[in-house]
């Protein structure tokens, strides 16, 4: 539960290696936690007494040892983030330094932030609206680079320039059907049917890319859950040692090394895979290799992404077929592992894989280049490739649900032209449509397409 | 002063709002008053001779089931009926007639004198008597006082009324009549918001001056055909004139574009703000500078006068500029004008200062409606008051108010608009304002309020018995329609004619009811028209069967929005101490006071977020 009366502190920035490092006090004891902890340059000047939107000089201490240089940065209740007292405290960037800091901070009495709790309190204190604070809460658990920027750019108005763009469109339709309803004896002209058409089917189209979108848009942020998937020593370790960069699971040339599920959470091209390797599928008696299996199963259903990795040296098994078998309908790429790539090709029959999978690779998994082979075929496959991250997505389910309604609504609108509806059920889908993504504007759709009636349209007595 | 009488109810005006807030109020037994500046001005239309409409007609219907009176004179003095929007759709349907303005006002004026419990004076009402924020009595010009336990506030546009043509301006009020200059001051000062609207209305003119031959005809809709607005008015109808369309031309916009300088409008003398959809014919010219025309109604004020009105024409011009800019039209080549076209000011409140009962939230027995409430039109005026009239009554008699939802009428969207959302310019009913439409519409007014008026008070015995009746025959006839099974080969010769593809099979009744194009009236040629059903029961039928799915869906999103306006903000709730709204929302949840969730989610200003903050809270002080 959210407790306004404590004063928390946080790493402002990305943990890590950086130039600077900000840890950000927030609450009514901000300035007391400050003082206690930062020393100014200049003796003269005291952190009690410093006004809001002001800098001090000094350096930081922790159990009475000086440490690192830092500037402290004072926001005064209610001008800060947080709409709170805030004191923000740069030092240098790197572990140590900022570590201690923190540790400082926690020591004179601060309390450690929750996830997104500076975003809460913003929130709590009227100082940011649920969408603001939907996208910073996007940006801090973003994954990846492009992730931030997909979240940023929502913050900056990408994406409400694209529902704006829908919006307008159907504003405009809607106030065309409104001035010729409710204005019959002046000389509005009836919409065309075509046009009507025309343009329903276009906005419904473009809300569909956005809806397509989502999903790409949720990977950058939050990254796929990745299968790697074969029978036994194909070479599944291999691939995820070549993803992830380091040797992490045990690799032996033994069949069934793999006895657990191995976690690894790895950049690939434009898109976050959280990797798991499974253990070789194949039916056994060992207890402890059979729990591995079942495991595996049980993230094979869950996954977001199958790689499944097949002996290209080799002519296929049952248990090939099988497991091509399995992943008919789920997204899915097949990896022909080779040892040696100028090995005779047909070894392997490629066409049982037809129809099973999104896309096939041929790879040496002990090859570094392999790793951008495969790098390709996931971007395409998950739509992160040609996903330009400051064009704007959906980037939360509230504004998927509404996306989906306003889609499903012009639906309605088509199919009442389609099914010989006059224009009056036409005219209330549409308005079903402009409701749903006023709802993510936050703008009022009725009196839009008044206003538009009579600015568009010399009506009236 | 004089103490002369005391009154469970009093009514300010008798226009439209005031017409039906002081029938409603005495039909509940309410002792009630109305007063009126002049009883030759009852019910007076001092713009169109018309009633009905886009969004109007529904009114007039809706006002109609709940027991009003406005369908009913218009039903006795209608000289053309139409029904509008026929082929767009029977959401949309709006019916409108011409009436006789004259007959029209002795209509009303009667009726009220028939009214048990209703009081007729004619003062001017300069002071309401107000003191410990509740209303006690009303003052007149007379030097009288009536003691009072609600007053009813429907000044229309006699309020601090002033008048422009040209350069010219003086007090007064519509039709020649005096202002009501006193009665705004005294409201200021009990804390109402008060503000200044303008509108107009165009010239009439002597019809012996236009060459009807060279305009084009509107004729009203074929005698079969003719619907009535009153649920009890069965008699046959009759169209007894025509009206005329005639347009501008840029000759006409040149002499006003010449002359614009001269309009009070633009030379800043009005500071009134005017309707957007009520555009004087200067507004019009300068708005829309690439129209090259603009289309003029020409329609009869009577059976009994010469006089004629001129819909699309309305202007604070000088006199000298309106006469060259009316015979440069084709048509009006030597116009008479008989009484020019004039722009009028006038006060009214800030309705967000009411309540959706519409008392006012500052003064506890002080109800408002109709121009005073930032409407315009007849028949909003007559909605509005209908409500006050009825809640003010029942103030009076101790008993509980009404409050109409959004979904139940347009009256009630009508009045959520208002109390809710505010107006900026004077507002006009409209379709498209109904998010509800297909399920709001004007063939089921009945149905939709009549049991509502008959729990409230205000439904006679008579009216009540043609409702079951009527309620009676729907479900017969839907029962037969279900279970009547059409042949293909007999109704595909009359589809055929009618142009329609009927396809392939026959089936029951309801089902061939549900193909596009197929008619109830096409289905009646095989089957015969069910006992008792009426054409715009016939209608009412049809739409039902057909539109069933999206009915059904609004129904489904009422649910929804009925759930959420059973979650009510207590009163007086503390909006300063409640963390997590945006400052906009905190500031318009405190001086709107909605008064329950769903309300609150629909003031401008109030985003999903600070709804859902004010819904968690709510939900923790319910516990």
């Amino acid at each position: 539960m959210l407790d306004l009366n404590r004063t928390i502190c946080a790493l402002a920035t990305p943990p890590g290696e950086g130039g600077i490092a900000v840890v950000r006090l927030s609450g009514p004891a901000a300035y007391p936690v400050a003082e206690r902890v930062f020393r100014p340059a200049n003796p003269a000047k005291k952190v009690a007494e410093a006004k809001g939107y002001t800098a001090l000089f000094g350096h930081y201490l922790l159990d009475g040892q000086r440490m690192d240089e830092v500037v402290a940065l004072f926001y005064r209740a209610p001008h800060s983030y947080t709409g709170e007292d805030v004191v923000e405290l740069s030092c240098h960037g790197g572990r140590a330094m900022a570590d201690g800091l923190v540790q400082a901070c926690l020591k004179a009495g601060a309390a450690p932030a929750g996830p997104g709790e500076f975003t809460r309190r913003a929130l709590e204190n009227g100082r940011m609206s649920l969408t603001q604070a939907e996208a910073v809460m996007e940006i801090i658990g973003a994954a990846g680079r492009q992730g931030a920027a997909l979240a940023a750019a929502q913050l900056g108005g990408a994406l409400a320039g694209r529902i704006g763009a829908i919006q307008a469109d159907l504003t405009e339709l809607a106030s065309h059907l409104a001035a010729w309803v409710d204005f019959p004896e002046e000389d509005v002209p009836e919409l065309e049917p075509a046009r009507l058409d025309a343009a329903l089917a276009g906005a419904e189209a473009r809300l569909q890319q956005l809806i397509d979108g989502y999903g790409a848009g949720a990977v950058l942020r939050h990254g796929v859950d990745t299968a790697i998937i074969g029978r036994p020593n194909v070479g599944k370790s291999t691939l995820l040692n070549l993803l992830a960069g380091f040797e992490r699971a045990i690799v032996t040339p033994v069949a069934g090394t793999t006895r657990d599920l191995v976690e690894q959470a790895v950049m690939l091209g434009q898109t976050p895979l959280n990797l798991w390797d499974t253990a070789g599928l194949r039916e056994t008696d060992d207890v402890v290799e059979a729990e591995g299996i079942r495991r595996s199963n049980q993230k094979f259903e869950e996954a977001g992404l199958i790689l499944a990795v097949f002996d290209g040296s080799a002519p296929a098994t049952e248990e090939d077929r099988a497991l091509a078998a399995r992943c008919k309908g789920r997204r899915a790429i097949a990896v022909l592992n080779k040892e040696d790539l100028t090995a005779a090709p047909g070894v392997f029959d490629q066409t049982l894989l037809e129809g099973c999978f999104d896309r096939v690779v041929t790879l040496s998994a002990t090859e570094p280049a392999a790793r951008d082979t495969l790098a390709q075929a996931v971007d395409s496959l998950m739509g992160t490739a040609g996903l330009d991250p400051n064009a704007g997505a959906l980037c939360s389910q509230r504004q998927l649900a509404a996306a989906v309604a306003a889609r499903d609504a012009l639906a309605g609108a088509r199919q009442a032209r389609a099914d010989g509806f006059d224009l009056d059920a036409v005219g209330v889908c549409l308005d079903d449509a402009l409701e749903a993504l006023c709802r993510l504007t936050g703008e009022d759709a009725g009196e839009a397409v008044i206003d538009q009636v009579f600015s568009r349209f010399c009506v009236g007595k | 002063m004089n103490h002369l009488d005391d009154y469970d109810v009093i009514v300010v005006g008798a226009g439209h709002a005031g017409i039906e807030a002081a029938h409603a109020a005495a039909m509940l037994g309410a002792r009630t008053a109305v007063f009126t500046i002049s009883l030759d001005f009852i019910g007076n239309m001092p713009c169109n001779p018309s009633i009905g409409g886009t969004a109007k007609g529904h009114l007039v219907r809706e006002l109609d089931a709940l027991g009003g009176l406005m369908g009913r004179a218009a039903d006795e003095t209608y000289l053309q009926s139409r029904m509008l929007n026929r082929g767009k759709g029977p959401a949309v349907h709006s019916l409108r007639v011409q009436t006789d303005r004259k007959r029209y006002h002795m209509v009303m004026k009667h009726l009220l004198e028939q009214t048990p419990n209703l009081y007729i004076h004619q003062a001017e009402i300069t002071g309401v008597d107000i003191a410990d924020g509740k209303v006690r009595g009303v003052f007149t010009n007379l030097d009288g006082y009536y003691g009072a336990k609600c007053v009813v506030i429907a000044t229309g546009t006699s309020l601090g009324g002033r008048i422009f043509v040209g350069s010219a301006h003086y007090d007064g009020g519509p039709d020649g009549q005096h202002a009501a200059t006193a009665l705004t001051e005294c409201l200021r000062a009990a804390g109402l918001p008060l503000r200044r609207f303008k509108t107009g209305t165009p010239a009439r003119v002597h019809r012996r001056s236009i060459a009807f031959d060279r305009l084009q005809r509107q004729p009203g809709d074929p005698d079969d055909q003719l619907q009535p607005f009153s649920f009890l008015t069965r008699t046959p109808m009759h169209n007894k004139v025509e009206c005329y369309i005639a347009y501008t031309n840029p000759e006409t916009h040149r002499i006003i574009r010449e002359n614009i300088g001269r309009s009070p409008l633009y030379g800043g003398l009005i500071e009134g703000v005017g309707p957007r959809y009520c555009p004087s014919i200067e507004d019009k010219v300068m708005r829309f500078a690439d129209k090259d025309r603009h289309q003029v109604f020409v329609e009869p004020c009577g059976e009994d006068t010469e006089e004629m009105y001129l819909q699309g024409l309305s202007s604070s011009l000088p006199e000298d500029v309106q006469n060259a800019m009316y015979h440069s039209i084709v048509g009006f080549e030597k116009l008479e004008i008989m009484r020019p076209a004039y722009a009028i000011e006038y006060d009214c409140v800030d309705p967000t200062a009411l309540a959706p009962t519409l008392e006012c939230k500052a003064v506890q027995g002080l109800y408002g409606a109709g121009q005073f409430n930032g409407t315009s039109g007849y028949e909003e005026a007559a909605a509005q008051g209908l409500l006050a009239g009825l809640n003010a009554g029942r103030a009076a008699l101790g008993k509980s108010q009404l409050v109409l939802g959004r979904h139940t009428s347009y009256l009630g969207t009508l009045v959520d608009d208002l109390v809710t959302k505010g107006v900026m310019d004077p507002y006009r009913m409209m379709t498209s304002r109904s998010e509800y439409r297909l399920t709001l519409r004007q063939d089921n007014a009945d149905e939709r309020l009549t049991p509502i008026g008959r729990e409230y008070g205000l439904v006679t015995d008579e009216r009540w018995a043609v409702f079951q009746r009527d309620m009676e025959v729907k479900a017969a006839e839907l029962k037969r329609l279900e279970h009547t099974t059409v042949k293909a080969a007999e109704l595909a010769p009359l589809c055929a004619a009618a142009g329609v593809e009927m396809g392939a099979t026959g089936g029951p009744a309801a089902e061939l009811l549900r193909r596009p194009g197929v008619t109830y009236a096409l289905v009646a040629q095989v089957i015969g028209w069910g006992e008792g059903v009426t054409p715009m029961m016939a209608q009412r039928i049809e739409t039902e069967i057909k539109y069933a799915g999206y009915i059904a869906r609004q129904q489904r999103a009422i649910r929804e929005v009925q759930r959420r306006e059973t979650v009510a903000i207590p009163e007086g709730f503390d909006y300063s101490a409640l963390q997590g709204l945006t400052l906009e929302a905190r500031e318009k949840l405190a001086r709107i006071r909605p008064r329950n969730l769903g309300q609150a989610g629909r003031i401008p200003g109030v985003s999903p977020a600070d709804e859902a903050v004010l819904s968690l809270a709510l939900r923790q002080l319910g516990r």
